[in-house]
């Protein structure tokens, strides 16, 4: 990952490094260290925040507390009549559904565009690199209309419409992603098992499936925060409270504007921040990489 | 890029491979590519009907009628183009709404755009930290987005806040800049810029593509940094400055969540955060005017297609690629 980055900076480097050996480094890496704190010093605050005493929040401005106030969590963990434990399994469940969904659907097309040839296929390829930047917000107002003349909002189970659309591969992204990424499997192993009497249903099962495995990481990932940071959907179709999504009741807060609530809603923000930073950490390297992949083949 | 290595170790079985087919009942279904390839595409096809097409059309047809969710389809009434009229011509707030938006993209996004620029350039010259770095950098982008952060982002710029502590540092006294009509939508900017990482990340990727040899010989004519900056890297990243320009463009349009979470979700203060996409909220949503949004809805898609068409012809005057295409 390094190595074709030293390559490019040991050429870029000669016009300038020579003069002044040593010195320009020490001032780039401060510059970026300075950035470094700029970036961190919100996420730092609001750690710091979350458990601070009420008097503190606004007399101490500072990053850490004078005394450790853990009371916050508990707190706010309990705040509404709902417990912020049912918003988190409503948003893990919502996510994880999510998750199973784009991976599915987006594998089935993004196999028919990369491998199958059928009537069309050109036309609704161009469809569907189409819908890429078609914005959701466009769509919202109809599709709210139809899941309601169909009943499901809020209805028996209120996720169908977050959920439905994900199990159609609506999510042209990763279609896109996926297509690129099998055109990418030789060609040979596909007549390898045509030769030993695999048909196309075969060959998807038992070669582009097992080998799509890292794009399929990589749609998990993204649909996963993705969906987990996800806010106006999960506005528009959840209406009871009971049902509602974590980013959905922090807004309830916001409501609540009283003085009181800020240490409890900056706990409840750090909370439900953790499960995308619990991914980033452990697979920053290839969020970054998948971000870079499909972005420049765009 | 495992691609080389992955096969030999996953190669099927070609047993498997055979009995797998036989299982399927070759005779049946014929192998025929055609038929597969629309059995495997039909989850998609139904979406593109069911979930865009139609509720595209569907509010096509909305825009032209009083639709509200309450009256029953049956009573709907056509008013042929009065939305659209109200909209261009007697809407104040939707014109704010417009010019809300339109600020916040062409501010945010070149800011965000030249910080993620200007950080690649010092990652570039890499050495051990950069991968550590660039992980740092990337991270706003994965939080930036969600109601949390955008509850830190308004209380750290409230009256308490961790910005005026700063600022009272250097003997200056802020003021609640999310509460004030002139500065709250540059507090919603700031949180975009924080987030130049994702477009950073593109950059550095666009960075590396850039033949060493043409520093190399830009060097031997003389050329100093800037120059090297202003004639090599410049034209050479071009395609990636485009495509980070459309999306951060396009992205910054439909600005949402952190304007909803500011003035909980009512535009304010003194409508000064009226996104177009909040604006189209309030609409739909509280105002109940479904006719209406969707009126606004495909204003904005057009808005959105004929800024994509715009940087996409005049693309072709300054983006070089480098397969020698260009021009």
């Amino acid at each position: 990952m390094v190595t074709p980055s030293a390559d490019a900076s040991t050429a870029a480097a000669p016009p300038t490094t020579p003069r002044r050996p040593g010195g320009r480094p020490v001032l780039r890496l401060l510059i970026l260290v300075a950035i470094v704190a700029v970036v961190l010093y919100p996420l730092t605050w609001m750690i710091g925040t979350s458990v601070k005493s009420q008097e503190e929040i606004v007399n101490n401005v500072g990053l850490l507390p004078e005394r450790f106030t853990p009371g916050n969590y508990t707190a706010g963990w309990s705040n509404f009549d709902v417990s912020f434990g049912r918003f988190f399994l409503n948003s893990a469940m919502v996510s994880l559904l999510t998750v199973v969904g784009n991976g599915l659907s987006c594998l089935l097309a993004a196999y028919a565009f990369a491998r199958l040839r059928f009537r069309l296929r050109g036309m609704w390829f161009a469809v569907m690199i189409g819908t890429l930047l078609l914005p959701q917000h466009v769509l919202i107002v109809p599709q709210y209309i139809l899941f309601r003349t169909l009943g499901l909002v809020g209805g028996e189970w209120p996720y169908l419409p977050l959920l439905i659309p994900q199990f159609l591969a609506t999510e042209a992204f990763f279609v896109f992603l996926m297509v690129q990424f099998m055109r990418g499997v030789p060609r040979e192993l596909d007549e390898a098992a045509r030769i030993d009497g695999a048909g196309p249903y075969g060959i998807f099962r038992h070669i582009i499936l097992p080998l799509s495995r890292p794009a399929l990481v990589t749609t998990a990932i993204f649909s996963f925060i993705w969906t987990w940071n996800d806010f106006f959907r999960q506005l528009v179709f959840l209406s009871q409270l009971e049902d509602y999504t974590v980013p959905v009741a922090l807004t309830l807060f916001i409501d609540s504007t009283s003085q009181s609530a800020v240490g409890p809603m900056f706990a409840m923000s750090v909370l439900s921040l953790l499960p995308v930073f619990l991914f980033f950490v452990a697979f920053q390297r290839m969020l970054v990489e998948g971000i870079n992949t499909s972005g420049i083949k765009g | 890029m495992a691609l080389t290595t992955a096969p030999d170790p996953t190669r099927p079985d070609p047993g498997s491979v055979r009995a797998h087919a036989d299982r399927r009942g070759s005779g049946r279904v014929r192998h025929s590519e055609g038929l597969a390839g629309y059995v495997f595409l039909s989850p998609w096809l139904i979406g593109l009907m069911g979930v865009t097409a139609i509720p595209m059309l569907l509010s096509l047809y909305l825009s032209f009628t009083n639709y509200d969710i309450l009256t029953p389809f049956s009573e709907v009434e056509w008013v042929g183009l009065a939305n659209y009229e109200r909209m261009f011509t007697a809407d104040p707030s939707y014109w704010h709404a417009v010019r809300v938006t339109l600020t916040f993209a062409l501010i945010a996004v070149p800011l965000k755009l030249a910080a993620a620029l200007g950080v690649a350039l010092l990652l570039n010259r890499a050495w051990r930290g950069v991968g550590l770095f660039r992980g740092l950098f990337y991270l706003p982008s994965l939080l930036g987005g969600s109601v949390a952060l955008a509850i830190v982002w308004v209380n750290m710029f409230n009256r308490d806040g961790a910005f005026n502590s700063l600022l009272s540092i250097f003997g200056i006294t802020g003021k609640p800049w999310v509460n004030d009509p002139d500065w709250a939508l540059e507090t919603l900017m700031v949180l975009a810029i924080w987030q130049f990482g994702a477009p950073m990340v593109i950059f550095l990727a666009g960075l590396k593509q850039v033949p060493t040899e043409l520093y190399e010989a830009a060097s031997v004519d003389g050329a100093g940094r800037f120059r090297q900056f202003r004639n090599v890297t410049l034209p050479m990243l071009s395609p990636v400055i485009f495509f980070n320009l459309v999306l951060e463009t396009i992205n910054g349009f439909q600005g949402f969540t952190a304007a909803f979470v500011l003035s909980n979700g009512l535009g304010g203060p003194v409508d000064s955060t009226l996104m177009y996409t909040l604006n189209l909220y309030i609409t739909g949503f509280t105002d109940l005017e479904m006719g209406y949004a969707s009126a606004m809805a495909w204003v904005f898609l057009l808005a959105i297609a004929v800024l994509t068409a715009i940087f996409f012809s005049t693309g072709r005057f300054w983006v070089h690629y480098s397969d020698g295409e260009d021009r």
